[in-house]
C-alpha cells in the first residue's frame, strides 16, 4: 500500500512537499509469474508433442478436451459436486482446527492431554483410514466431508498451535497488567498475534483438502471431478484426464490469493513489519 | 492513597544456558517504601533489578520472598492500582495508538463516549494528536513509548510504575514529557514509581533515589528540592540540585561492595 505511485504525482512532477516520487521501474511481479507460467506452457507444448498422446498431453490438447467438457456442462456440474463436499469439510476444519490449535497453545494442561492426537492425526496414513471412512459412513457425500475435514484440519491446528507458542511474552503481559480474563487475552491478544499462523496453516491446508477430495471421489462413490479423471484415464484419454486437474491446480492457486488477499485485508501490520509490502 | 511497601523481597531466576541451571539474583533483601503522593526514582547500572523491582511491584512476577503490600494489604498479581508504562513500549501492534489507549480503557470497563474522550485526552497529553491512528510500525520509537505511557495514564491507577519512561525521546521532548508528569503528579497525588538513567531525571523528579546496585538498594537519598519544580531553569541553577546530583553520581560511582570485599581480602 506504501508503494502505490499517484500518477497525478508523477505528471505534475512534484507534490506540494516538493518531492518527485521516483517512477517505478521494477517489471510488476504478476507480470514476471505471467512470463514464468507462458514459457513453462511453451516447454510442455514442445515436449508434450513428442510423446505419445496416451503417455501425456500438452497443452493445446488440453485447451481442446477442456473446451469439450465445458461446452457440454459436464465439467461445471462436476465443479459444483466436488467443490460442496470441499467448502464444507475445509470451512469446518478452519471452524475446528484454530480455536483447537489455540486452545493447545495456551493451555499446557490441555496441550498434554490432547497434544500427541494432533500430532498423531498430523502423521496418519487417513488415505488407509478410507475403507473404514465409508464402512462407517456410508459412500455418499458425508464421508467425502469427514475424509476433507480430516486431511485439512491438522495442518490448520498445528500451525496455529505453533503459532500460539510464538507469541512474545510481553504482549501477554500488556493483558495481564490489564487485569484481562484469560479468556479475553485468547481472543483480544493470542488470536491476532497468531493470525498470520493460522492463515499459513489454511493455505497448506488446501493442498492437503485437494488430495483428500480426490482420494474421496475415487475411493467413495466415484463423482465429480475425480470421475473425470478416472473414466478419461480408463478410456486412454490424458487429455481430458488433464482437464480437471487443471481446473483444480487454478482453484487452489486462485483460494490462496483469496486467503492472501483477506489476510492483507484483515491484518496489514503482518505484511508491513516483515517489509513485504514495499514495493 | 497509593502506599507501596517492599518487605524482604528477593527474586532467583534459574536460568538453563547449555543444559546448566544457572541461579541469578536478580534482587536479594529489597525493602524500602513509598509514600502515597510520593515519587520515587530507582536508578543503578544496567541489569542491577530495577525492571524486576518494577514487575514484581506490578505483579507480573512473583517474588521468590518476601512481599509487596499496596496501601497495607499484600498484593496478589495485577490489578487497576496499578499501571505500569514498560522499558519497550510492548504496544499491541495490531492496533493503532488510539486503539492501544482504548483497548486499556476497555479493559478496565470504560465505554462508549467516555472511553473515546479519555483516551484521546490522554493521547494528546503526551504530544500524538495528529498520529492517533497509525499503528505501532509507523510510529518513531519515542512516539510509541509516549503511546505506552497514555496507556498507563488511561486507566488512572494510584500508583504509576515506569521504566526508563523517557529514555528513548530527544532532549526537548523528554523536558516537556518530565514537565507533564510533574504536572500530573502535583494535579491527581499518584505515586510513582520510575527507573531512570538520568541523574538530572532523577533529582529533578524525585523526592527520593533508591540506588540499587547487583539486587540490592544501596543508598536511598533524599531530594529536598522545593516543590513544585515545573520551572526547570530555577531548579537547576540551584547550589542544592548541584548538591544532590553530585552526591547522587558519587553514590552511583561508589565502589560496588563486592570489589570492596576482594580488595579487603587482599
Ligand atoms: N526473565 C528472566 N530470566 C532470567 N534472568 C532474568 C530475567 N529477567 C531478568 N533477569 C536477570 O536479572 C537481572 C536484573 O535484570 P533487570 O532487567 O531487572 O535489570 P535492569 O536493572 O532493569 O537493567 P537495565 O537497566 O539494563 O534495564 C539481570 O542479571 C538479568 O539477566
Ligand atoms: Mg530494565
Amino acid at each position: 500500500m506504501s508503494a502505490i505511485i499517484d500518477q497525478a504525482a508523477i505528471k505534475s512532477s512534484a507534490d506540494e512537499d516538493g518531492f518527485v516520487e521516483p517512477a517505478e521501474r521494477k517489471i510488476p511481479k504478476f507480470v514476471l509469474t505471467l512470463i514464468s507460467v507462458f514459457v513453462a506452457l511453451v516447454l510442455w507444448e514442445i515436449a508434450g508433442r513428442r510423446v505419445n498422446p496416451i503417455f501425456a498431453s500438452y497443452p493445446s490438447a488440453i485447451a481442446v478436451a477442456f473446451w469439450e467438457l465445458a461446452r457440454t456442462g459436464a465439467l461445471w456440474s462436476a465443479t459444483y459436486d466436488s467443490l460442496r463436499p470441499f467448502v464444507l469439510g475445509y470451512g469446518i476444519a478452519i471452524l475446528i482446527g484454530a480455536p483447537l490449535g489455540l486452545l493447545l497453545g495456551r493451555y499446557a494442561v490441555f496441550e498434554a492431554l490432547f497434544g500427541i492426537y494432533v500430532t498423531a492425526g498430523f502423521a496418519m496414513p487417513l488415505v488407509a483410514l478410507v475403507p473404514l471412512l465409508t464402512l462407517w459412513l456410508g459412500l455418499g457425500f458425508a464421508v467425502k466431508v469427514t475424509i476433507i475435514f480430516l486431511m485439512s484440519v491438522f495442518p490448520i491446528c498445528i500451525n496455529t498451535w505453533l503459532g500460539v507458542r510464538a507469541v512474545p511474552k510481553s504482549l501477554i503481559e500488556v493483558g495481564r497488567a490489564l487485569v484481562a480474563p484469560n479468556s479475553v487475552i485468547l481472543r483480544r491478544i493470542v488470536f491476532p498475534a497468531t493470525l498470520p499462523y493460522i492463515v499459513a496453516g489454511m493455505k497448506l491446508a488446501i493442498g492437503r483438502a485437494v488430495v483428500a477430495m480426490i482420494i474421496a471421489e475415487f475411493f467413495t462413490a466415484i463423482s465429480g471431478l475425480g470421475a473425470i479423471i478416472i473414466n478419461s484415464a480408463n478410456n486412454f484419454d490424458t487429455a481430458t484426464m488433464f482437464v480437471p486437474i487443471v481446473v483444480l491446480v487454478v482453484l487452489a492457486i486462485g483460494l490462496t490469493s483469496f486467503i492472501g488477499f483477506v489476510e492483507r485485508k484483515l491484518a496489514p501490520w503482518q505484511a508491513e513489519i516483515a517489509g513485504r509490502n514495499e514495493a | 492513597m497509593g502506599e507501596v511497601t517492599l518487605t524482604n523481597v528477593s527474586k532467583r531466576f534459574n536460568i538453563r544456558i547449555d543444559g546448566q541451571v544457572q541461579k541469578v539474583n536478580a534482587l536479594s533483601h529489597v525493602a524500602f517504601s513509598v509514600a502515597d503522593g510520593e515519587l520515587v526514582a530507582l536508578i543503578g547500572p544496567s541489569g542491577c533489578g530495577k525492571t524486576t523491582a518494577l514487575r514484581i511491584i506490578m505483579g507480573l512476577e512473583t517474588p521468590t520472598t518476601g512481599q509487596v503490600s499496596v496501601d497495607g494489604v499484600a498484593i496478589n498479581g495485577c490489578g487497576y492500582d496499578r499501571g505500569i508504562v514498560f522499558q519497550h513500549a510492548e504496544l499491541l501492534p495490531w492496533l493503532t495508538a488510539y486503539e492501544n489507549v482504548a483497548f486499556a480503557l476497555e479493559m478496565k470497563g470504560v465505554r462508549g463516549a467516555v472511553l473515546k474522550d479519555t483516551a484521546m485526552r490522554y493521547l494528546d497529553l503526551v504530544g500524538l494528536t495528529k498520529s492517533v491512528n497509525r499503528r505501532p510500525y509507523q510510529l518513531s520509537g519515542g512516539m510509541q513509548q509516549r503511546v505506552g505511557i497514555a496507556r498507563a495514564l488511561a486507566i488512572d491507577p494510584k500508583v504509576l510504575l515506569m521504566d526508563e519512561p523517557f529514555g528513548a525521546l530527544d532532549a526537548q521532548t523528554r523536558e516537556q514529557m518530565q514537565g507533564e508528569l510533574l504536572e500530573i503528579q502535583a494535579r491527581t497525588k499518584k505515586t510513582v514509581i520510575f527507573v531512570t538513567h538520568d541523574l538530572d531525571e532523577a533529582v529533578l523528579l524525585a523526592d527520593r533515589v533508591v540506588v540499587m546496585r547487583d539486587g540490592r538498594v544501596s543508598e536511598i537519598l533524599n531530594v529536598d528540592l522545593p516543590r513544585p519544580r515545573t520551572d526547570i531553569e530555577a531548579i537547576r541553577g540551584m547550589a542544592a540540585y548541584a548538591d544532590l546530583r553530585f552526591r547522587l553520581w558519587k553514590s552511583l560511582h561508589a565502589p560496588s561492595v563486592s570489589t570492596q570485599k576482594l580488595e579487603s581480602v587482599n
